[in-house]
């Protein structure tokens, strides 16, 4: 079934902070397989010009995907989670995300579109820290399969 | 920020050296854990086969993290990057087995812009197959 448009333009109260931790970075960056050390050596973050280590850059996700849980599970939206995948993914940076910052998301509904009985559902999430300064920006876009037989 | 790489030594065309990946059952659960995407489609193959997909499959984000490593290993500093951004066009497959899956990635300069930055197209493949598209980051260069 369609999704309302009116929900287009529709945005989220912010999140609580999500505190970013040095070891939460270092597991994150094993997990990837990746030695960079600007992700776990503080030193050498610092050599870089960071004020402390900092995350890969697609770390953000995590944050920003369980802001977007709440649009999605909004029942007044009706998406069919379990038929969902994920379509697109785009980050702006105005910095990198880096231990201690304390990180809030706000989520709005940017696009709603129906292809071909798929709902397609653009999310922005706009990532601020602690100061109000904005950090990054994530775009989400997710596709709803259409149901079998529909 | 403290790329290694000068704009003024690149141009449009100038290849990054490739990377490639590997990806075994154990790296998605690995990855599950310190992402917190538990979605079944990545380390239970009866789920993953009862939903339509041909086995396991990779965290799309797993991909793009892996992605990036070719413009974040070239730069040094990873926070170089100022946009990336992917579509996600067909599954990594991840068998089980000891070898998995490997992520080919290519990237070469696409275009030069202002401020000392560059657009890197990248392109990914696993298994002969494109597994990302439309795979650009804007980096910015010393």
């Amino acid at each position: 079934m369609a999704l309302d448009q009116s929900f287009v333009g529709r945005s989220y109260p912010p999140t609580d902070p999500y505190e970013v931790g040095r070891e939460k970075i270092r597991e994150f960056a094993e997990a990837v397989g990746d030695p960079n050390p600007a992700y776990t050596d503080p030193e050498a973050a610092r050599a870089l010009g960071h004020p402390d280590v900092i995350a890969p850059p697609t770390f953000v996700f995590a944050i920003t995907f369980k802001a977007a849980g709440e649009v999605v599970k909004d029942p007044q939206l009706g998406l069919d989670y379990s038929r969902v995948v994920h379509g697109d993914q785009k980050f702006v940076h105005r910095r990198p995300v880096r231990a201690g910052d304390r990180l809030t998301v706000t989520s709005t509904i940017e696009a709603i579109k129906s292809l071909a009985g798929n709902d397609i559902l653009d999310i922005r999430g706009e990532v601020h820290d602690e100061a109000g300064e904005h950090v990054v920006t994530a775009w989400t876009k997710l596709v709803s399969r259409a149901a079998e037989g529909a | 920020m403290t790329a290694k790489i000068s704009y003024d030594d690149v141009e449009v065309g100038t290849e990054l050296p490739a990377g490639s990946f590997g990806v075994t059952r154990a790296t998605l659960v690995q990855y599950a854990g310190a992402s917190g995407d538990f979605n079944p489609i990545h380390w239970n193959e009866r789920f993953a086969k009862e939903v339509g997909l041909p086995d396991v499959i990779a965290h799309g984000m797993f991909t793009m993290a892996e992605a990036i490593r070719v413009v974040t290993d070239w730069v040094g500093d990873p926070g170089a990057v100022v946009e990336y951004g992917v579509r996600f066009t067909k599954p990594v497959v991840v068998p089980n087995d000891d070898k998995g899956a490997l992520i080919e990635v290519s990237g070469k300069v696409a275009a030069k812009l202002d401020d000392r930055t560059v657009r890197v197209d990248l392109v990914a493949t696993s298994a002969g197959q494109k597994v990302l598209g439309m795979s650009r980051a804007v980096v910015r260069l010393a």
